[in-house]
């Protein structure tokens, strides 16, 4: 077109200031103009009005337009002259044109918006997928890195496995070569053995016939006489009826044993089978009726009627009696498959929980979550109170402990558990007083008691005194009255204060007789006795009074 | 408790009487014979030498002293002491002697096993066994005293013969399939008998009482094998340890194992109760030491009180590691021992001598552990019920109940080690053994 920066061009009006000004800010030029006018920066007024003073000129008025007319033909617009002639311009038209170039140049500024707009996005994007790059190439050099690592540790150990596989094999050949080595020296020791053995036989051989020929008679038992056999019978010879005897004894006893462990075997065989059976009715009881009836009909008659036989027919025979193979083999098929049911029950049943936690379409199923909520709820509240519970027992437990502050309550307090010892211990008083007063009631009985028999001993004594002497001058005058020396039985049934106690005393008076009635032993032998019955009462707890007859009896018989 | 004092005694021969009347004691040339309950003397009677072996025979009535050195056995009887037996070996030599079951004949088993001579009290009949093996148990009674086995070696084999003890008529004769027959073993059945190889070899034989053979069993080759088997009580289990410290269970029906016992050196992870033993120190009061010191007192300050405590597992044993060189190491299960009332095992395992395990039947578990201060140097199962008794070669007698365990001091004032145990067949008393004493110990009866 022609070179503009020649061409002063004249500022036509005040609009086209601004829209110049308005064009200076765009940097993308049109297609066909000569980039470099627009391009210059042109900030002030000044400058644009030189510039567009510079294309029209006063002088050059006509081929301004003329140019412009050329310009705007090619561009598509119409003519700015009037039709017929040439030179006259036609405004409207000029306006028209101005008009639609400065809408041009609006769409064309808008466009040029857009387009930087999308350019600056397209460059931020730009930026960011290269950023991205860069670090999508830095991890893709780490994990190359990484994988040429593995790879070298893989290598490394995969050739430690068959260094390792190659050292097992190395050390099994060497404990096989062991092996061999043993075996052989095995055979030779023992070929060795055996040649020693055979010697040492000779030897013994010789021994024993260099033994047998001394014949010395030293080889010999003497017995005193010959004793009898021990389960009384005579020896027997030795005949075929004796080892056909011994012969059968040992097959009866082996054949008891056999017989007695079969006995235990049939037993533990039927406790097992009871077993079984037991648990193929609750396995059948187990599982829910509609599966099995279900499962039935599906595989239709033979299992129906299998299940059916072998109830019937286990139910029907005796367990004793069920020692054939078909039968057992039945037994156990078909708890296997009762077994084999329960299981893909409870497989289902194990199914549909996990179902019912992950969804939660089925009204059912939300149903019984909701109660499952609840209930956790109800446990959560309770959980809670029982957990305020316990605080505040702590919290009182706590106070009850330490509160120093109220002397009166902890006084209060404190004198409480004092009194409920004290009054233990006063119940425990009482009753040890009462033990006390009993001991005490019985032991006066015992010594009063002890005291009667001393003094109906000293009567006795006296009396016995009384008696020889009586006898004495009985005997001297008359020798009929010898008869009456009768033992101290007589006052053992005359003397009515020793009713109670008959036995002792009888005795008593028995060791009496043995040691010649010195009175001088009496209280020996009484306080001997007062010193057991003390020490016996001491000793036994007190069990009433009703009692101390038949200690007083033992205790006697104690001292004889 | 109650303690007898302590009575002489030699080579650890204090044996109760079968009707349990009696209590027979050696010492030296001297067989004493005490009343259990009084342990007064009873009898007395002088052999010819030092006795090594005394037995009584199976109705009390009679018991045998057998002198080896001699090659002399002496029976004396209770009944009457004037009647007297003497049986003389002459250069054949004795190695051995037994009664048979029924107390009226005596085996002699003569230098170098060349034989063993049957002897008979009612008769003046003789038998001769020929070939005897010299093994570790060669002659076996059933426990119904009907049969004996005997181990024998001809031609570099092995065989076992079965005779009847009221004849000795030979039943049965067959060979068996060991290298080197160690020990033969009636179940107490009677109905089969076990036979086991060497320690080079682990292997057991079972075969019945006709004869056959019903199973073998081998849990491993090479390694060093079995040490000990025992039978329980009711022949249905037969509990065989091994020198690699484990025990294996075998049942009687299928003669297959149930299971193995590990003995490892430390216990974890186990519901048994582990016994431990320790010393407590005496406490001494300053005042009443005299000077010089009375017997009594310098006895009971240098004797060590010892009780039980609980330990809790993991708890490591006391663990002798065998010397790899030698032979017949200390490792391997060398006793064990099953309870009357067959619902307790007792083991030992050598590598850890201060230790007994007592495995519970019923649960096939351990149940508990008696970590000892000492070795253990003998124990043995009350007859009628589950206690175990064992000693340490201490002065202090230890014993195992399900309920507890206990340890008890001897009060002696002399130096009394026990080193053996012998239960009375009533299981009221047993009979503390050490080398020079002997005590009896009697317990009193729970209600």
């Amino acid at each position: 077109m022609g070179d503009w920066k020649t061409i002063t061009v004249p500022v036509l009006s005040s609009d086209s200031k601004t829209i110049f000004q308005y064009t200076s800010e765009k940097k993308v030029t049109p297609p066909g103009m000569n980039s470099q006018v627009l391009r210059l920066p042109l900030p002030s007024s000044k400058s644009i009005h030189s510039s567009f003073s510079a294309f029209c000129t006063e002088d050059n008025i006509e081929q301004s337009i003329s140019y412009l007319n050329r310009e705007l033909t090619t561009l598509g617009f119409p003519s700015i002259y009037m039709e017929s002639k040439g030179k006259e311009v036609n405004l409207i038209s000029m306006i028209n044109c101005m008009n639609e170039l400065l809408v041009l140049q609006h769409k064309n500024l808008r466009a040029q918006e857009e387009v930087e707009m999308q350019h600056l996005k397209l460059g931020s994007d730009m930026d960011h997928l290269q950023n991205c790059y860069a670090k999508l190439k830095e991890q893709l050099e780490l994990s190359k890195r990484e994988i040429v690592g593995l790879q070298e540790r893989d290598r490394q150990l995969q050739s430690k496995n068959r260094n390792l596989h190659q050292l097992l094999k190395n050390e099994k050949d060497e404990v096989q070569k062991l092996q061999n080595i043993i075996s052989s020296r095995a055979t030779q020791y023992n070929h060795d053995m055996k040649r020693k053995e055979r010697e040492y036989n000779k030897l013994k051989e010789r021994l024993h016939q260099l033994v047998m020929n001394k014949k010395d008679k030293k080889i010999a038992m003497e017995v005193l006489n010959y004793v009898g056999r021990a389960d009384g019978k005579r020896g027997a010879w030795r005949t075929d009826k004796t080892e056909a005897r011994n012969e059968e004894e040992m097959y009866k006893v082996l054949l008891s044993d056999y017989e007695q462990r079969q006995k235990q075997l049939l037993v533990e065989n039927a406790e097992l089978k009871k077993v079984l059976q037991q648990m193929k009715k609750e396995i059948i009881s187990l599982l829910p009726p509609q599966k099995q009836k279900a499962k039935e009909r599906s595989e239709d008659g033979p299992v129906l009627s299998d299940l059916e036989e072998d109830i019937g027919e286990l139910n029907k025979e005796n367990m004793w009696e069920l020692s054939c193979e078909t039968v057992r083999e039945q037994l156990t098929n078909s708890i296997r498959k009762q077994w084999r049911m329960l299981k893909n029950h409870v497989e289902k049943l194990d199914n549909q929980v996990s179902r019912v936690h992950s969804e939660a379409l089925d009204e059912k199923d939300v149903i019984s979550r909701e109660d499952h909520e609840l209930e956790t709820e109800k446990l959560e509240l309770e959980i809670q109170q029982c957990k305020e519970m316990i605080k505040t027992q702590q919290q009182l437990l706590q106070q009850q402990l330490m509160s120093p502050c109220d002397d009166d309550t902890t006084l209060l307090l404190q004198d409480c558990y004092l009194l409920e010892e004290r009054e233990r211990l006063q119940e425990e008083w009482r009753l040890f007083r009462e033990q006390k007063k009993n001991f005490e009631k019985e032991r006066r009985s015992f010594t009063e008691a002890a005291i009667r028999l001393g003094l109906e001993r000293k009567a006795f004594e006296e009396d016995r005194g009384a008696w020889l002497k009586q006898q004495f001058l009985s005997i001297s005058t008359d020798y009929k009255h010898s008869e009456n020396v009768t033992t101290p039985s007589a006052f053992l049934g005359s003397s009515d204060q020793d009713n109670r106690l008959p036995k002792s005393t009888s005795q008593q008076r028995k060791s009496h007789c043995m040691l010649n009635g010195p009175v001088s032993a009496e209280p020996c032998q009484t306080s001997q006795y007062t010193i057991h019955n003390s020490s016996s009462t001491v000793s036994k707890k007190p069990t009433g009074n009703s009692k101390p007859n038949q200690w007083v009896e033992s205790d006697k018989e104690e001292t004889k | 408790m109650n303690f007898s004092e302590l009575f002489k005694l030699s080579g650890l021969l204090a044996r109760f009487s079968p009707d349990g009347k009696c209590l027979a004691s050696c010492v030296q040339y001297q067989l004493v014979v005490r009343d259990v309950s009084t342990l007064q003397i009873l009898q007395l009677y002088t052999c010819l030498d030092q006795i090594q072996h005394i037995e009584w025979s199976s109705d009390s009535l009679f018991i045998l002293c057998a002198m080896y050195k001699r090659g002399i056995v002496q029976v004396w009887s209770l009944e009457q002491p004037a009647w007297h037996c003497k049986i003389d070996e002459g250069s054949a030599g004795l190695v051995a002697s037994c009664w048979s079951p029924d107390g009226r004949h005596i085996l002699n088993t003569t230098e170098f096993h060349l034989r063993i001579t049957v002897w008979s009290l009612c008769t003046k009949s003789v038998s001769y066994i020929k070939y005897p093996k010299a093994c570790q148990q060669g002659l076996v009674f059933s426990r119904d005293g009907r049969y004996m086995a005997v181990a024998e070696r001809r031609d570099c084999k092995d065989f076992i013969s079965i005779f009847v003890c009221t004849d000795w008529h030979l039943l049965r004769h067959f060979d068996t399939e060991t290298q080197d027959l160690c020990g033969i073993e009636w179940s107490p059945n009677g109905c089969v008998l076990a036979a086991w190889d060497s320690c080079l070899e682990y292997k057991i034989l079972l075969y019945s009482l006709d004869g056959r053979l019903l199973s073998t069993y081998q849990a491993y080759q090479w390694s060093l094998g079995i040490k000990s088997i025992a039978w329980s009580p009711s022949s249905q289990f037969l509990a065989v340890g091994s020198y690699d410290e484990k025990v294996r269970i075998l049942n009687h029906v299928t003669w297959k194992k149930i299971t193995e016992f590990e003995h490892p050196a430390t216990i974890v992870n186990t519901k048994a109760i582990v016994y431990k033993e320790v010393e407590k120190s005496p406490s001494v009061e300053t005042e009443r030491l005299s000077f010089p010191p009375t017997r009594a007192l310098a006895s009971s300050l240098f004797s060590t009180q010892s009780k039980y405590e609980i330990s809790q597992v993991p708890v490591s044993l006391q663990y002798v590691k065998p010397v790899a060189d030698r032979a017949n190491p200390k490792m391997g299960i060398g006793m064990m021992a099953f309870s009357p009332d067959n619902c307790f095992l007792a083991t030992k395992n050598d590598s850890s001598p201060h230790t007994v395990w007592i495995w519970e039947l019923q649960r096939l578990q351990l149940c508990a552990v008696l970590e000892q201060l000492g070795a253990i140097q003998a124990w043995q199962w009350e007859p009628r019920r589950s206690r175990l008794a064992v000693c340490t070669g201490s002065s202090r007698v230890y014993l195992w109940a399900p309920a507890g365990c206990l340890a008890v001091q001897v009060p002696t004032e002399a130096d009394f080690q026990i080193t053996a145990i012998s239960w009375h067949p009533s299981g009221d008393s047993m009979a503390l053994l050490s080398k020079d004493n002997f005590c009896v110990c009697y317990l009193e009866r729970e209600e």
